[in-house]
């Protein structure tokens, strides 16, 4: 199978690769480039948790295949901390409200959040929960995640815009 | 937010402390919430190869050819496996307590195929893409045949595996409902009899299995594996593969949900390893989701009919359950659920109970656990109080008051002999209804039905026996190994299992405590076969109860040593001695005060300052053997609405009032309640595993397997009763009950509302179409709850589900029964062999049973000339008599013994 060069900037670096036109963005981010904190969880698009950031928006890295996001601005759960280890508001405000069990599915959950909360917006409480309908857990029923989402919308994505 | 604890005195359990009982945030969650968790496909290995599977296209049938030759011309194919290149290795599939199964199973398909999805060959590639597309190129030619798919099939289709005569897996009770039984039912004023079906479940842990594994050398082989127990799997794998002389190391440091799936090793992941043991190189299997789905093992599907005898004032009179299992065709637990009958009226005070337990083969993928797998006692028993309560005309919470065990009737015996000291599941009724207004809802209800909305109330109560140690062979006690570093910093390293349930931080806060350090200079590790010892990790709501008292223990007995140093450096007594944040203090004299570091660097590095007679070093380890059996209680509520228009379901509010004893923390308890109740709601509207006829699996993704989102999950409203346990520290496990409770409470919530049209038949999952089949009172659901159509053509002979115990005809002759005899006893934790010997003097009979455990003489008698009738007591695990009723004919035994409460087992064996 032939080969394509691609390259893409994550989480800040440059990175470029060989890939077949088959491999998807996940295979691409995990096996490739190293960040094994995008997580397959079904590999056709319904449990959300390998969701990244391309070009500002959430999207399933499952569903994209890599040479798609050929010079393409990519965040991955690894990206998303400063550099001082500081958690972003979404991580911090999740560990905050016990809002993982086993994590597997807790980097689209971030991931979802964090492309949503960005920059100036202010979803509502409404629009968060709507949207993380979209990601599955199967381990907290949902609890922490909801009360995340409810500070998230209500005090944290102002403050961090 | 939660609603506010309630918690009541804490009697002799460890109470709250600086950290126990505190919602200390987990120490897991920023590994976790930054990518840096470490799971089995996080795992890459130099030289490492990639595996796929070739699957049964077919559920049943023999293999004719598997043509491999054009998939091994794939560019990047490095070999391809079938059963017969790794034959010559042992492979045992054992179940979970350990025990060979008692029909053949290999890892990859040995000439013929037992379900949709049996893995037939594997595949080893340079990578994933590549050996799928070499598995996608393997032919198998079969010889197709009829499957066995249901369980109404089992009962009368040809048996799944060759060479049994029927498809029993396993039986235990009485085929006949005993006469005084029968009498007391037929004689109630009032006898219901309700019928549960429950759908096959995917247990569907975020993280698929997989499995890493690398033999180094002839001497070791080590294994990543997402497991529930890297100790188990290590056990496992010893057995399995007869290796006790190659070091097993299994590592599994983070694990993406297991739920029971993952509890130890099975055909795919066998196969895996034995291949790296023949092809020498480290190879990778990653399972994806539609292989977990369509492959790997499942739970539940299961049929019960429970009757029920209750007088006029709607008090239990007497019951009789019947149960059948759908166990598939290789399960894990090859079993008939014996604890549905042990615990469906534990918490009830039920006069009479008899029973029939099933586990049938089928040719459609195995069973194993999920959350609680005897659930159906509570859900059974639970709908079917609501059930009578309408009928007899009483309330539904006034009928549970009436036959509910509480606290001051204890102790006190169960119907099948289980002691009751401390449940308090109508504790647990009584906090709930003081924190929800019955009355006020049913205003509400009866102004909202005149609206054309119909609200309904759900309430069930419950008990569960958690941290179980000692029953069986993988269920022991836990290690806890804790050590105070030179640096002053503690460490400690358990044999639990985390898949989610943090102990790593629950650990950590009672090691805090007992120590008197931080919680932040506390580190726990596990996951790691090669350091802390053996536990089955997360199995049967165990850790917080046993690891917990385990981590009380070890950590009191460093704390001792501690002090025992600390007074001796500064000449006071052990009594004045006090640690507190890390600062070893003596009574009234400040100046004396040291840091543990300083401590610590004594007892490491300066041995002439230490006590006669004291070890050096900070360090202790205690396993701990809790009671038996540790009771959680729980009481819910739930309130829904149902669309009559749409069939739809809306939760409107659900509380939870459990009794955990001891919360080491909240949030931790919590989690795991709403995880459980989520699942619930899951089998209760949404998840179903089907098979079309020819045992085909109707969901292969998430878009026809629907998992419980955000949206379908209410917030969970939280009450906690926290009445100690006997067990140390006075923990109750708390990781199966929301699974169990919240089933039959949304399924009472669901009847009530719509109760004005008629009962709501408990057929799982009650879609949209199955509630409007009720509200416009006509099948819309057709075929699958249409009455069952009469089988025109019976394909094989019905089969008896009788073991044979009559005498047949054959004359009586000593010689074919005096002598040794090989017999199997088919128990619920497995198939038990052993040798009976047996002499005859005219009817006398005598001789003894041999087996590992020891041999037992016993005398009986020889009825009709070969039906030979003797009685044997045994003192474990409880003190039965086992009645053997066994017939000879030719070379061949077979039978049943009656194991008083536990029902019978069959028994089948021949002449030595």
């Amino acid at each position: 199978m032939s080969k394509h060069h691609i390259e893409m900037t994550i989480n800040g670096r440059r990175h470029s690769g060989d890939v077949e036109a088959r491999v998807s963005l996940s295979d691409f981010l995990r096996d490739d480039a190293g960040y094994t904190g995008v997580h397959v969880g079904c590999e056709h698009g319904v449990c959300g948790a390998c969701t990244v950031i391309v070009d500002g928006k959430a999207v399933r890295s499952c569903l994209m295949l890599a040479v798609q996001a050929e010079g393409a601005q990519v965040t991955t759960v690894e990206g998303l901390a400063a550099s001082d280890g500081t958690l972003h508001p979404v991580q911090q405000v999740l560990l905050e409200e016990h809002g993982l069990q086993c994590g597997f599915c807790t980097p689209g959950f971030v991931m979802t959040l964090a492309a949503l909360t960005d920059g100036d917006a202010k979803p509502s409480e409404q629009q968060l929960v709507s949207a993380l309908s979209g990601n599955v857990c199967r381990c907290t029923g949902y609890q922490g995640i909801r009360r995340a989402a409810k500070r998230l919308a209500c005090n944290e994505a102002g403050e961090n815009s | 937010m939660t609603a506010p604890e309630m918690g009541t005195g804490m009697g002799t359990g460890i109470g709250t402390g600086r950290y126990i009982g505190q919602r200390v945030r987990r120490k897991e969650d920023p590994r976790l919430l930054t990518g840096r968790g470490q799971f089995v496909d996080d795992i890459s290995l130099p030289g490492m190869l990639h595996c796929a599977f070739t699957r049964s296209q077919i559920a049943r049938g023999k293999i004719l050819a598997i043509k491999t030759d054009v998939a091994r011309d794939v560019p990047g194919v490095h070999a391809i496996y079938t059963q017969q290149d790794i034959a010559h290795y042992k492979a045992d599939l054992l179940s979970f307590f350990l025990a060979a199964p008692d029909v053949e199973m290999t890892p990859l398909a040995n000439g013929r195929v037992a379900y949709v999805g049996e893995p037939i060959a594997l595949i080893i590639a340079d990578n994933r893409h590549i050996a799928e597309d070499a598995a996608s190129l393997v032919e198998v030619d079969y010889a197709d045949e009829d499957p066995v798919v249901t369980l109404a099939d089992a009962a009368r289709g040809l048996p799944v595996h060759p060479g049994t005569d029927n498809n029993i897996a396993a039986q235990m009770g009485e085929e006949e409902i005993d006469e005084e039984l029968a009498a007391k039912l037929k004689s109630a004023p009032h006898l219901i009899t309700h019928k549960v079906v429950h759908q096959r479940i995917s247990q569907s842990p975020m993280e698929t299995r997989g499995v890493v594994v690398t033999r180094d050398g002839t001497e070791e082989l080590t294994l990543y594996i997402t497991c529930q127990s890297p100790h188990l799997v290590a056990r496992w794998l010893s057995l399995s593969l007869g290796l006790p002389e190659t070091a097993i190391r299994v590592i599994a440091k983070d694990v993406g949900g297991g739920f029971g799936l993952k509890n130890h090793p099975w055909k795919e992941e066998l196969a895996v390893i034995v291949a790296a043991l023949k092809f020498g190189r480290p190879l990778k299997w990653i399972e994806d989701r539609y292989e977990n789905l369509v492959g790997a093992n499942q739970a539940r599907e299961q049929e019960m009919t429970l009757q029920v005898a209750f007088d006029n004032d709607g008090k239990l009179i007497a019951s009789h359950g019947d149960y059948s299992v759908n166990i598939g065709a290789c399960p894990q637990l090859p079993e008939c659920n014996i604890a549905v009958h042990m615990f469906v009226w534990a918490a009830y005070k039920m006069p009479a109970y008899g029973f029939l337990t099933r586990g049938w083969y089928t040719n459609t993928v195995g069973y194993a656990a999920y959350r609680g797998p005897w659930a159906m006692e509570t859900l059974i028993r639970e709908t079917v109080l609501d059930i009578a309560a309408r009928r007899i005309g009483i309330d539904p919470i006034e009928i549970r008051r009436r036959n509910l065990v509480t606290l001051k009737d204890q102790p006190t015996m169960t119907c099948m002999e289980i002691p009751l000291e401390d449940i308090t599941p109508a504790e647990c009724l009584e906090k709930l209804l003081a924190h929800f207004d019955v009355a006020a809802f049913r205003k509400q209800q009866e102004a909202a039905r005149k609206e054309g909305r119909y609200l309904g109330l759900g309430v069930a109560a419950y008990i569960e026996p958690t941290g179980a140690a000692g029953s069986i062979a993988t269920m022991t006690g836990e290690l806890a190994q804790v050590q105070i570093e030179p640096t002053g910093k503690v460490t400690a390293i358990m044999s639990t299992h985390s898949q989610g349930h943090g102990t790593a931080t629950t650990m950590a806060q009672i090691f805090a405590d007992r120590l008197g350090v931080r919680y932040e200079d506390v580190t726990v590790f596990e996951g790691d076969s090669s350091r802390g010892g053996f536990s089955p990790g997360a199995a049967g709501s165990r850790q917080g109860v046993i690891a917990g008292g385990a981590a009380i223990m070890a950590g009191d007995l460093l704390a001792a040593k501690v002090k025992q140093l600390a007074a001796h450096l500064a000449e006071a007594s052990v009594d004045a001695i006090r640690i507190e944040d890390g600062m070893v203090h003596v009574e009234g004299s400040p100046e004396k005060s040291r840091t543990l570091r300083q401590i610590a660097e004594i007892a490491y590095g300066e041995p002439d300052r230490l006590p006669p007679g004291f070890e050096p070093g900070l360090e202790a380890k205690y396993r701990y053997q809790p009671p038996p059996m540790t009771f959680a209680s729980a009481a819910n509520a739930c309130v829904v609405e149902v669309d009559t228009d749409t069939g739809f379901v809306k939760i409107l509010r659900w509380i939870s009032s459990e009794d955990c004893g001891t919360p080491i923390n909240p949030s931790v308890v919590e989690g795991q309640i709403a995880g459980g109740l989520a699942q619930a709601i899951g089998m209760v509207l949404l998840e179903e595993m089907s098979f079309d006829d020819r045992g085909n699996p109707l969901a292969a993704t998430y878009k026809d397997y629907m998992l419980p989102l955000i949206s379908d999950v209410p917030t969970f409203e939280f009450l906690h009763a926290n009445t100690p346990s006997k067990s140390v520290g006075g923990m109750r496990g708390v990781g199966e009950g929301g699974a169990i409770i919240g089933t039959p409470t949304l399924v009472n919530a669901i009847a009530d509302a719509l109760a004005p049209f008629g009962e709501v038949p408990v057929d799982l999952p009650l879609t949209p179409a199955k509630l409007l089949s009720v509200i416009e009172g006509r099948d819309l659901v057709s075929p699958t709850v249409a009455p069952e159509a009469p089988v025109v053509v019976a394909v094989a002979p019905l089969v008896s589900a009788a073991p044979v115990v009559q005498a047949a005809p054959a004359p009586a002759n000593e010689i074919l029964i005096d002598g040794d005899w090989k017999m199997v006893l088919s128990t619920p934790v497995g198939p038990q062999e052993m040798t009976g010997h047996f002499e005859t003097d005219g009817t006398a009979l005598s001789g003894y049973l041999a087996a590992a455990e020891g041999q037992q003489a016993f005398t009986g008698v020889v009825e009709n000339g070969n039906n030979l009738l003797f009685d044997l007591k045994v003192e474990k695990p409880l003190k039965i008599t086992l009645k053997y009723n066994l017939t000879v004919e030719g070379n061949r035994i077979s039978g049943k013994c009656k194991m008083g409460i536990f029902g019978s087992a069959k028994l089948t064996g021949h002449k030595l």
